[in-house]
């Protein structure tokens, strides 16, 4: 029941958006999120709710930092 | 980064694995994982039987259906067939066994009125088509879920739908955590701390990890690589004396959490004294309605009651949960009990530490 699955917004009305990931299209809530995310972006969801959206440089950052010769003060 | 390459690129995990062999030679590193798709992500990424044998893995109190106690279950299949009722929940309660071998699932059978709902925003819809019933929605869950579930009241609120209604269940990590470690039996020396309860709670409730119990801890994603650098980071953090708080998984957990989530939860709910099964009452660990949205309490307008409820004969969920046996030492464990017949919660959800390990038939002659 904890499955939370980052989702392709593809359209939003609202607090009301669709998304989509594999070919699966859901509808799914807004509300628990302050800013609302742009059509194209993947946002988290949970028992259909939006709790984040996804951000891919922070994704990109941490990986970069691991293969740099990483070490506890960095992280 | 859904299911991008570089977050399962065997040749990094294969570099993450040889750094953490490194960093606990000599040593141990216990940790304990407190969420149950971290459980199933470390068993299915295979990670789990490629880490060296001084890495013993421990899950902890992070399935939700697990942790419900037997009172609280005992309290909604009592509710289950009552005139005027219909039951929405997820779909993992289902099947967890009750008193005198209950289920949502046999009610149902005989009967009973019981909706499986993906959200507890489709349970709105429920109680729109039904308006002469009382739609109870079970509230289980923890930080990630009660958001979900408090905007769905607040949303009931707004369109003045009276008739649905919560049994907050919801229980809380951090308390949690607290109260393992005051046990003296806890040999934790590290953990992986859930990353979409984090997402929610950011950083800030675990800081006593390691700052007052001197424990390394790291917010974790959960791919292959997520899950090896949380697990170096630890053994590094062990290593070098120096224990911190972690957040790994940046990509989304911000350090600050979800205010807006939080603040939807504080509108419609308060800590309050919950139970947790197999370890009991752990203060202001649960959630119930704050005097504003009392009216959406289920217990309060259909005068239920938690009533001391005994714990399942020969489970040993509780001793699973908190890391003190491992599932397949239960002597229940793929005998009596199995996923097709289980005897105890955490053999009933895909979550739960009994089922994973059941499921991947993990190292059951290993002594880790
Ligand atoms: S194996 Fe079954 S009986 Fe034993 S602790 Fe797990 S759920 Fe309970």
């Amino acid at each position: 029941m904890c499955l939370a699955v980052p989702m392709e917004v593809k359209h939003i009305e609202g607090e009301v958006a669709d998304v989509e990931i594999g070919g699966v299209r859901k509808q799914i809530r807004l509300d628990l999120i302050e800013d609302k995310p742009a059509v194209g972006e993947f946002v988290i969801i949970h028992a259909g709710f939006a709790i984040r959206i996804l951000n891919r440089e922070e994704a990109l950052e941490t990986l970069k930092i691991f293969q740099e010769g990483w070490n506890l003060d960095l992280i | 980064m859904t299911s991008s390459d570089p977050l399962r690129d065997p040749a990094r995990c294969k570099e993450l694995l040889a750094q953490i062999e490194e960093s606990v030679k000599g040593s141990t590193l216990r940790f304990m994982e407190v969420c149950g798709t971290h459980t199933v992500a470390l068993f299915r990424s295979g990670v789990h039987s490629l880490l060296p044998k001084s890495v013993v893995h421990l899950t902890g109190p992070g399935c939700p259906v697990c942790v419900t106690h037997e009172s609280e279950v005992a309290a909604y299949l009592e509710l289950a067939g009552k005139e005027g009722v219909i039951i929405a929940t997820f779909g993992d309660l289902m099947r967890v066994p009750g008193p005198g071998g209950a289920s949502l699932k046999k009610a149902h059978a005989e009967g009973a009125r019981v909706e499986v709902v993906y959200s507890p925003f489709d349970a709105l819809a429920i109680a729109r088509d039904n308006p002469g019933d009382k739609v109870v929605f079970l509230g289980i869950g923890f930080e990630t879920t009660t958001p979900t579930v408090a905007a769905t009241v607040r949303i009931a609120r707004q369109e003045g739908l009276k008739n649905f209604l919560v049994m907050p269940f919801h229980k809380l990590v951090p308390p949690a955590l607290d109260a393992l470690l005051s046990d003296p039996d806890m040999a934790v020396e590290g953990f992986m701390l859930p990353g979409h309860v984090s997402a929610i709670i950011g950083m800030e409730p675990y800081r006593p990890l390691a700052e007052r119990y001197r424990i390394p801890a790291v917010v974790a994603g959960f791919e292959p690589v997520d899950l090896l650098q949380a697990i170096l980071l630890m053994a590094e953090m062990k290593r070098q004396g120096k224990p911190k708080v972690i957040n790994n998984y940046k990509r989304v957990v911000a350090d600050e959490g979800n205010p807006k989530a939080r603040a939807i939860v504080a509108e419609v709910y308060k800590p309050v004294d919950a139970l947790w099964r197999g370890i009991g009452t752990i203060p202001l660990s649960g959630l119930g309605f704050t005097d504003a949205y009392r009216a959406y309490d289920a217990f309060e307008v259909l005068g239920v009651e938690l009533k001391a409820s005994k714990p399942l004969p020969g489970c040993r969920c509780g001793e699973v949960l908190k890391g003190i046996m491992r599932p397949d030492e239960c002597p229940l464990f793929g005998k009596a009990c199995t996923p097709a017949q289980p005897v105890g919660p955490c053999m009933v959800s895909t979550e739960g530490s009994c089922a994973a390990y059941f499921k991947y038939q993990i190292d059951l002659n290993s002594d880790r």
